[in-house]
């Protein structure tokens, strides 16, 4: 379908882009890559009566290299990631992931704060950044604000963002070198949203042990700690897990995200 | 409306468009270049599949206006690219294509596989087409016609 009419503004500066946010009254969405937002304008499921893009924006772009965290700006695209143009603040992880987000002619255009501010349960980068506890940095013509990855997301498709604030960058935790994950993602083709997720991640160096259950009805499900399945997997914990993820014992959404949880498992002491 | 310029095919085009008309529909109906096909248009099913600054892009999900200042091609731009000339015979030779509505987007993405990919195994290949889908072939001459090219490449 085409999408229902929108204006279209394209500034300069990040202090442009939030005033013309602020003065939509709610009728404004942020575009940058358009991947998630293009296909639900073309469905008509979204009606903006403005669209800003910031993909152009330099206040966006690029990516800062602190001692603890690496600082990627919101229009980081998924391939640029793919590719390893960008540091990779969790040891490849970031890297495995996004190769397998959507189809490279999506990854090419799409970016890391506009799958976050889209905050589609089974997308990728949300289960993420709550798996490494990432921070999500917002500005606004009120100000700066900082929101942490595991507070995002308040309902499906629904964040803490608001309706004038911009995802300027993600600020993801460096993991040691020594540091171990796994993420499984099942989904019957390659590319689709995923009908389940499972991550873990270990690193004695900073004393984490952490996990997800991801792709659920609204945000990432966290396994806080996630000893229990280190080089073995503990059925009952991992029963406990998706129970608390929002499933119910045998339905097909538990049994996908039991065995996504067990093949994470098995993929971390491989 | 907004005015936009794009290269595309090495041309620069000039346009009054509105902003919701996306890039397929441009490059069609202000343009007349109708090898772009639309299919899902939501970003599916890869039909409308063309270059947008160096890499493939679904321009169902590109609106014109945002690609101001870009250098576009379609499928009528390769004419003279030599891997998309082996290309083509490749998907002669192996019967990639029936009714061929999905071949200028898989041929941009075979492209992209083969230059971006040189190593690609039949697993690679088919991973890296899952976003362009193909009714009628079944995959099996589209991923042969691929290998061919890579293998070609490598003598």
């Amino acid at each position: 379908m085409k999408p229902a009419k929108f204006d279209y503004e394209k500034p300069r500066h990040l202090d442009d882009a939030a005033k013309l946010l602020a003065g939509a009254n709610g009728e404004g969405k942020i575009i940058a890559g358009g991947q998630s937002l293009g296909p639900i304008l073309n469905l008509r499921l979204a009606q903006p009566a403005l669209l800003i893009d910031v993909r152009g924006l330099t206040e966006l772009s690029g990516v800062k290299e602190e001692r603890d965290a690496i600082v990627y700006g919101a229009t980081t695209t998924h391939a640029a990631i793919e590719d390893g143009r960008v540091p990779d603040a969790a040891n490849g992880l970031l890297r495995k992931v996004a190769r397998g987000i959507a189809y490279r002619a999506v990854r090419n255009r799409g970016t890391l704060g506009g799958s976050l501010a889209h905050a589609d349960p089974a997308a990728d980068w949300l289960n993420v950044m709550v798996l490494l506890d990432a921070d999500i940095e917002l500005f606004s013509a009120r100000g700066k604000r900082s929101v942490r990855a595991t507070a995002l997301v308040d309902g499906p498709l629904s964040t803490v963002i608001g309706a004038d604030e911009i995802v300027t960058s993600i600020r993801v935790p460096k993991l040691s070198p020594k540091a171990r994950w796994s993420y499984y993602k099942f989904n019957r083709k390659p590319g689709e949203f995923a009908e389940a997720i499972a991550a873990l991640v270990v690193d004695e160096v900073r004393g984490l042990a952490r996990g997800i259950v991801g792709a659920t009805a609204a945000a990432p499900s966290p396994i806080a700690d996630a000893r229990p399945f280190i080089g073995a997997f503990d059925p009952t914990k991992a029963a406990h897990a998706v129970t608390a993820a929002g499933f119910l014992a045998g339905s097909y959404e538990y049994q996908v995200h039991l065995v996504a949880l067990k093949r994470a498992v098995m993929q971390l002491s491989s | 409306m907004k005015t936009i310029s794009i290269t595309v095919n090495g041309k620069p085009a000039q346009a009054s468009v509105e902003p919701r008309t996306n890039l397929a529909d441009f490059v069609r109906e202000h343009l007349h270049l109708t090898g772009t096909n639309i299919g899902c248009e939501h970003g599916v099913c890869g039909a409308c599949t063309i270059e947008v600054d160096g890499g493939p892009a679904r321009s169902c999900i590109a609106y014109a206006v945002a690609c101001d200042g870009a250098t576009v091609r379609t499928i009528e731009g390769f004419a003279a690219d030599a891997t998309m000339h082996a290309l083509r015979e490749a998907f002669s030779a192996e019967h990639a294509l029936q009714c061929g509505y999905c071949t200028p987007g898989m041929l941009i993405t075979a492209r992209d596989i083969v230059l971006r990919l040189p190593d690609a195994d039949d697993g690679r290949v088919r991973e890296e087409l899952a976003g362009n889908l193909c009714r009628c072939t079944g995959y099996v001459g589209i991923v042969r016609a691929i290998r061919r090219v890579l293998e070609q490449n490598k003598l």
